[in-house]
């Protein structure tokens, strides 16, 4: 059967961050309290009485107490922080999610919402003991409607299994990341996720429809609409996307699904110099302009990065910057007639100095791994200092250029690569340790010179934990002000996922 | 220098999923990717590499199969092979296409073109079938080195090594020779921009294998295709005695 070159070929195409939580157990980061400047906020410790509430509730299978079972809850996908938390339950339905919630409240005992704990910012792992309320038996699919699209599921459901679920109907999920083989559609909502494909299919706040929320008094909150227009009202759902589980726990999402696309062609470019870059993406635009999925940019010490550790080699050898384009429609023969026609102006008019392309579906995964897999190389080149921010286009690869020279011989490697159709840039500094000194030297210097730029300090990874503290450079006292209002609101008691978004004290 | 003649067979791309038709007499192509068998990429890129080393002066890349297939001959032709063959093949004709028939079709041509070296992949992903090397070579009565995970071409004769069961086989054998490539052989390159423009004017003929002289009269029936058995669920046992148990009702041990 085809299993011969499958095997020999799928051990690249590993989609899951899974791999490497287990690589490196022997190298346990230290308690997040006592790494960072962060006091205990004013909740009750556990105790036997709340264990046995929750044994009742939940049954022994689905609490975990054992502190060796607690490790893959309590520290972050980046293994920089490690929490403290001493119980994680694993509800399966709403109505166990707010007898959770409801038990927790009264008895003021801090949460923190957990899905597939891929969070980039802290936002998904505990900082002190807070009691880990994870998503992953919350994963039943409720109902495709494959004429209106519209996907309704628990927010358990990995957004991998959502879309090869969706795939049989001709659908697609129209979020597509790097973490899709174990991140939990709650968790992409509760952070309004970004992606590959926002540039195409936009964001979450679009495409949900719906929400079922379960609020920290553990009052279930219905607004799981699957009707594309409803304007009844507030529109609640907007809190809940992108509030990174501070204001509510999201327990169902009704989704609006796209058809899958017919054909996919992807390109991949080397260019010369980010000039290049941009006006081969604003041709792109202007030529493909309705079935562009996505652009993607990487520059050469990225690719140097994915060659030393992912052994993964540049399609078309060494270019100083590269671009993916991919190409999504209905009708092959049109869009690859538009596609060569881009990509012959472009060599033409020198924008782009090499490149290939192409539609089979092996080529097109892999290219993408070299892109997709860029984040399993950080751990293999020291400590990494990521920012993921948004920048004007004119500016992006500036600040690479100025990071790198401020930077100097005190890091290893300064790499850019990023959703370029969004603005959006994953800036990395490697150094070859860790030191309380460097990070100082690096923040809030590069938050400022972002702020200088006019961009955005968290284009889609969110504020979580680690930014807290830099959310008045982003957004204004009045601002923060109503944010905190809010967060009073619905949750007077501060047990939904404390320490984290607003800062604090 | 030498002249060599690549197989290449279009089939469905490994990435894709699989699906047996409804009449149960074949898998779902239409509207499915197909590409080249990565196999038959790993010979096209070993003769290219030759043609660098300036050990071979022109690659002629043959693909048997309905009109699809000139489109894997154009791939060969942007990874730097200088001509092309198609071998019209098409509807049930194509569906009983066996080795057999191939090897007389790639055999015919070689001779024709007076190659000196045939190399195809080991086997194709979709029958791995892993005969036509083989049965060229017998047709042409000219030694074979397959499985190739290294070739050195040397002016009468090649050094081959082999993947074998027990490890490597290193070969000598004279030229002309029909080799196979396994997946070590090489890493096979990505057609660039520059080289798909050019391809576009490097020539494919179109012959029939009447044309040729070979008889592709069907030696086969399909009876039928079906999915593997789904896989049973195991059940998860107490202790050793109950497993003994199990495998004693289950009549696997007296």
């Amino acid at each position: 059967m085809f299993g011969s070159v499958r095997k020999c070929v799928n051990s690249c195409f590993v989609n899951t961050y899974i791999v490497l939580r287990n690589a490196k157990l022997h190298t346990r980061p230290d308690f997040t309290k006592n790494n960072f400047n962060v006091t205990r906020g004013y909740y009750n410790t556990l105790e036997e009485n709340h264990i046995q509430f929750f044994y009742q509730l939940l049954g022994e299978q689905r609490v975990i107490v054992n502190v060796s079972d607690l490790e893959r809850y309590n520290v972050d996908w980046f293994r920089h922080l490690r929490g403290n938390s001493s119980i994680v339950l694993r509800p399966k339905t709403t109505e166990e999610v707010s007898h959770i919630l409801s038990f927790c409240n009264q008895n003021r005992l801090a949460v923190c919402p957990q899905g597939g704990n891929t969070s980039m910012v802290g936002a998904s792992v505990p900082i002190f003991d807070e009691i880990v309320i994870n998503t992953d038996l919350m994963n039943e699919i409720i109902s495709l409607d494959d004429t209106s699209g519209v996907l309704v599921c628990q927010a358990g459901c990995i957004l991998e299994n959502l879309n090869n679920y969706v795939n049989k109907k001709d659908l697609m999920i129209p979020l597509d990341l790097g973490a899709k083989g174990s991140c939990h559609i709650g968790g992409n909502v509760s952070t309004n996720a970004g992606g590959l494909r926002l540039l195409r299919y936009g964001n979450l706040h679009g495409n949900v429809l719906g929400l079922e929320v379960v609020k920290a008094d553990g009052e279930i909150l219905d607004c799981l609409n699957t009707l594309k227009k409803d304007n009844t009202g507030y529109h609640l759902k907007h809190l809940f996307i992108g509030s990174e589980g501070t204001l509510g726990f999201v327990t169902k999402v009704a989704i609006q699904c796209p058809p899958k696309p017919k054909s996919i062609n992807l390109a991949f470019l080397g260019l010369q110099t980010y000039e290049k870059v941009l006006k081969a993406y604003k041709l792109a635009k202007h030529s493909l302009g309705e079935i562009l999925s996505a652009v993607e940019v990487m520059d050469t010490p990225t690719m140097q990065l994915v060659n030393e550790h992912l052994h993964l080699p540049s399609p078309i050898g060494d270019y100083p910057f590269y671009l993916i384009i991919e190409t999504s429609g209905s009708n092959e023969k049109h869009d690859l007639e538009k596609l060569n026609t881009f990509l012959d102006l472009s060599l033409v008019k020198h924008f782009v100095l090499n490149g290939t392309v192409t539609s089979e579906p092996s080529k097109c995964q892999a290219i993408w791994n070299i892109r997709e897999r860029i984040p399993e190389a950080f751990h293999k080149d020291g400590y990494v200092f990521l920012y993921d921010v948004t920048l004007p286009l004119q500016n992006y690869y500036t600040l690479v250029k100025e990071i790198r020279e401020y930077m100097g011989n005190k890091a290893h490697r300064v790499f850019g690569f990023g959703h370029l159709g969004d603005g959006n840039l994953h800036l990395q500094i490697t150094v070859k340790k860790y030191s309380p000194e460097i990070k100082s030297f690096i923040e809030p210097y590069i938050f400022e010179k972002v702020i200088e730029m006019n961009g955005s300090i968290s284009a889609e990874h969110g504020i979580g934990f680690l930014k807290a503290k830099y959310l008045h450079l982003a957004k204004s006292n009045a601002a923060i002000n109503l944010m905190q209002d809010l967060k009073d609101v619905l949750d007077p008691k501060g047990i939904l996922n404390p320490y984290k978004v607003l800062p604090r004290e | 220098m030498a002249r060599v003649l690549v197989g290449v067979k279009r089939v469905i791309d490994y990435a894709v999923k699989i699906r047996v038709k409804p009449d149960k007499k074949g898998v779902v192509t239409d509207g499915v990717k197909h590409s080249m068998n990565p196999f038959d990429e790993i010979a096209v890129e070993e003769a290219v590499r030759m043609k660098e080393k300036k050990l071979v002066s022109e690659i002629i890349a043959v693909s048997c199969g309905p009109v699809q297939s000139q489109e894997v001959i154009r791939t060969a032709l942007a990874m730097g092979v200088d001509k092309g063959i198609h071998v019209e093949v098409s509807g049930p004709e194509y569906e009983t296409l066996q080795p057999i028939h191939v090897s007389k079709i790639l055999a015919k041509i070689a001779q024709n073109e007076k190659v000196d070296l045939v190399i195809v992949g080991k086997q194709a992903i979709d029958d791995d079938s892993n005969q036509t090397a083989q049965m060229t070579a017998a047709v042409l009565d000219w030694p074979q080195a397959t499985f190739a995970s290294k070739i050195e071409k040397g002016d009468k004769e090649l050094t081959v090594t082999r993947e074998v069961d027990g490890g490597l086989e290193t070969i000598k054998c004279k030229i002309p020779a029909v080799i196979s490539a396994d997946l070590r052989l090489n890493e096979p390159r990505y057609a660039t921009l520059p080289n798909i423009m050019k391809a576009k004017k490097k020539p494919i003929t179109k012959v029939t294998p009447k044309d040729l002289g070979v008889d592709i009269s069907p030696r086969i029936e399909i009876l039928s295709v079906e999915d593997p058995p789904v896989r049973q669920a195991g059940v998860i046992l107490p202790d050793v005695d109950a497993l003994v148990t199990k495998l004693k009702e289950g009549g696997h041990v007296p």
